[in-house]
């Protein structure tokens, strides 16, 4: 479909992963063998990519820090520091 | 904000750097304008430079960026306006490099992309609000700092245009995401649609995606949502998404249509008028022919198991259906797989259109639509409407809804009088696809059967994770006798996706449960978004 794209690496806890340069976080994990990366709210059930383009907010992640990014559409950069995600992302605030 | 497209280092690809970065030199190459700065061109028109763009496209897919081109090339001072980083939205979404292969109508958008860099392509711009007034209209939007970028220097910031991110952060985030606020004289609404749903046991488990979900990480990132994958739902979509997976060299399980296609026989008018849309779809026929793909009818994934471990999808459950959708006992069996793409056809992105007042209608696929006319104008003065909010139809209707749209806007709002001959042939090109598009949602019907799907714990609304036991209890128990009740009492619809994916399917139930169709009102109610993307009170303030 296209010719080889310079790679770009990021953390994912403390695994460190590579990815084509332009993909999203969410597609560079799903390429790298994750389906989920965050708990739900009320179950904790796990949820991962649903609908790709920004509409459903399932995969919201953790990106240098900043909780509920949307990994479908938050494209990787080089040395960025992504995190799973618990509940509703506020574990920073202690509360 | 360091934007990509200003540091000049921009990774995004084609659209996006030669959009981004020529931008700030529009003038070249633009005879009509001389420089083609705000200034420039508004003096030129006797336009204060306040007001902003003449018109301002929502939606950079077929349908907003040939508005955008056919304004643009008729005078108009143009803003072309996307979330993504580059032109083309879902149907030609690529990525660096891309070649076009496996893309339909690839050269349009290669024509439609260098002819957009004559105009502003505001990418990375999320818009929240549309809002009428006096000169015009007004969007409000945020662009974030995790996502690439063109902020073009015409565009003014607001007096607190940075605002700081909501914890520390480092490195790229420091800045933090900016708001942005366009004014324009016209605005054209183009925001295309998205996969609708019908939920089923287990589609919350990870590893069960969208149809257009998978679609987009294959063509727009250049991955493969799994290594088995089953692929279910209904509509002509659910075929180039198979033959992309099969061809990327996933084993593709089968193709599960839930419906009877054939019934094309029924239509033979809208059909004769659109030999190439028949030929697409063979093609994709022949892909999965090929490659020993299953194509089963009237049958679909019913649910979908996991491994209990919290590690998600590990096989489906498939089902043959009867006319009305409802199981036919004893078809079930299991399928083990790792994936799963599904997708009943597509929901029109319907904010901005309600927003700004627009009317609405049902569409022969039971979707709520915004009402255009043949000039593509809104019943809202000032607003035109192209593409899949008019009525999903497919990118060759939206292209043309889309040059229309562009044209008679730019004939209200500069005086630019379009040739009659090329309206007629798009009047007559649009009738001929619209048929064709009806005559596709007569043969491929969401059924009511699936309500039959569900089991009590399973989840209708995957944000606040109401289950259809406790919407079934807010129509039986508590009385709630429309979608928009159902909301306030069970909270469908209330998390961060608004109710945009479980919309139709609480909708549909609630109106099943009165004995009675969906209503346009029942769709109004649950589609309403004063505030279409997370904003921070701070971006509210701000404006």
């Amino acid at each position: 479909m296209s010719s080889p794209l310079p790679s770009v690496r990021f953390s994912f806890g403390d695994r460190e992963i590579v990815a084509e340069a332009g993909q999203s976080i969410g597609a560079a994990l799903i390429a790298a063998g994750y389906r989920s990366w965050r708990t739900t709210r009320h179950e904790g059930a796990p949820r991962g990519v649903f609908c790709g383009i920004g509409v459903c907010f399932d995969c919201v992640i953790t990106v240098n820090g900043r909780p509920n990014q949307r990994a479908c559409l938050t494209e990787v950069r080089q040395g960025d520091r992504v995190d799973p995600q618990e509940g509703a992302g506020r574990g920073h605030l202690g509360c | 904000m360091a934007t990509s497209a200003a540091d000049g280092a921009s990774p995004t690809g084609p659209a996006n750097s030669a959009t981004g970065r020529e931008n700030s030199a529009t003038g070249r190459g633009d005879t009509a304008t001389g420089r083609g700065d705000t200034a420039a061109v508004g003096g030129d028109r006797g336009v204060s430079r306040d007001s902003g763009y003449d018109i301002a496209v929502l939606g950079a897919g077929p349908a907003g960026l040939a508005a955008a081109v056919a304004a643009r090339e008729a005078g108009a001072r143009v803003a072309l306006i996307d979330s993504a980083g580059r032109v083309g939205g879902q149907f030609w979404r690529h990525r660096d490099g891309d070649t076009g292969a496996g893309h339909h109508h690839w050269s349009t958008l290669r024509r439609l992309r260098r002819a957009a860099r004559k105009l502003d392509f505001l990418s990375g711009h999320f818009v929240w609000h549309a809002e009428r007034t006096d000169e015009g209209f007004t969007l409000h939007a945020t662009v974030p700092a995790t996502v690439p970028a063109n902020v073009p220097a015409t565009v003014p910031a607001n007096s607190h245009a940075t605002v700081p991110a909501t914890v520390p952060a480092s490195g790229r985030d420091a800045a933090g995401d900016q708001t942005r606020t366009i004014r324009c004289r016209t605005v054209i609404v183009a925001t295309g649609g998205y996969d609708r749903q019908l939920p089923f046991p287990g589609w919350t488990l990870p590893g069960v995606y969208t149809a257009g979900g998978a679609q987009a990480l294959l063509k727009g990132h250049g991955v493969a949502v799994g290594r088995r994958v089953v692929v279910a739902g209904t509509g002509p979509f659910l075929l180039p998404v198979a033959a992309g997976l099969v061809e990327a060299g996933a084993e593709v399980l089968g193709v599960f249509e839930a419906g009877a296609p054939g019934g094309f026989a029924r239509h033979p008018a809208a059909v004769l008028r659109n030999l190439d849309k028949l030929t697409e779809g063979a093609h994709y026929l022949r892909v999965l022919l090929r490659h020993g793909v299953p194509y089963r009818t009237r049958s679909t994934v019913i649910a979908a198991h996991g491994d209990g471990h919290g590690d998600g999808v590990r096989a489906v459950t498939v089902a043959s259906l009867d006319a009305d959708w409802r199981v036919v006992p004893g078809s079930e069996r299991q399928m083990d797989c790792d994936a799963v793409a599904v997708g009943y056809g597509f929901t029109p992105q319907l904010d901005f259109a309600l927003q700004l007042g627009c009317e609405t209608r049902l569409d022969a696929d039971g979707s709520l639509v915004a009402r255009a006319d043949d000039q593509q104008r809104a019943t809202v003065p000032g607003v035109y409407l192209a593409g899949e909010i008019c009525g999903v139809g497919g990118a060759q209707l939206s292209l043309v809804e889309g040059e229309l749209a562009g044209l008679h806007a730019a004939l209200t709002t500069v005086g630019a009088e379009p040739s009659r001959g090329a309206v007629a042939r798009l009047l007559r090109r649009r009738s001929a696809l619209r048929a064709f598009a009806t005559a596709m949602h007569r043969v491929y019907p969401v059924r009511p059967g699936w309500a039959g799907w569900l089991a009590e714990d399973t989840q209708v609304c995957r944000c606040e994770e109401v289950t259809a036991g406790a919407i079934r209890e807010s129509i039986a128990e508590l009385g709630a006798t429309d979608p928009r009740t159902v909301k306030l009492l069970a909270r469908p619809g209330m998390g961060l996706c608004q109710g945009r994916v479980c919309g139709y399917a609480t909708t549909c139930l609630v109106a099943a449960a009165g004995g009675r169709e969906p209503t346009e009102e029942d769709f109004r109610g649950i589609a309403a978004r004063p505030v279409a993307q997370p904003v921070t009170l701070g971006m509210l303030a701000d404006g």
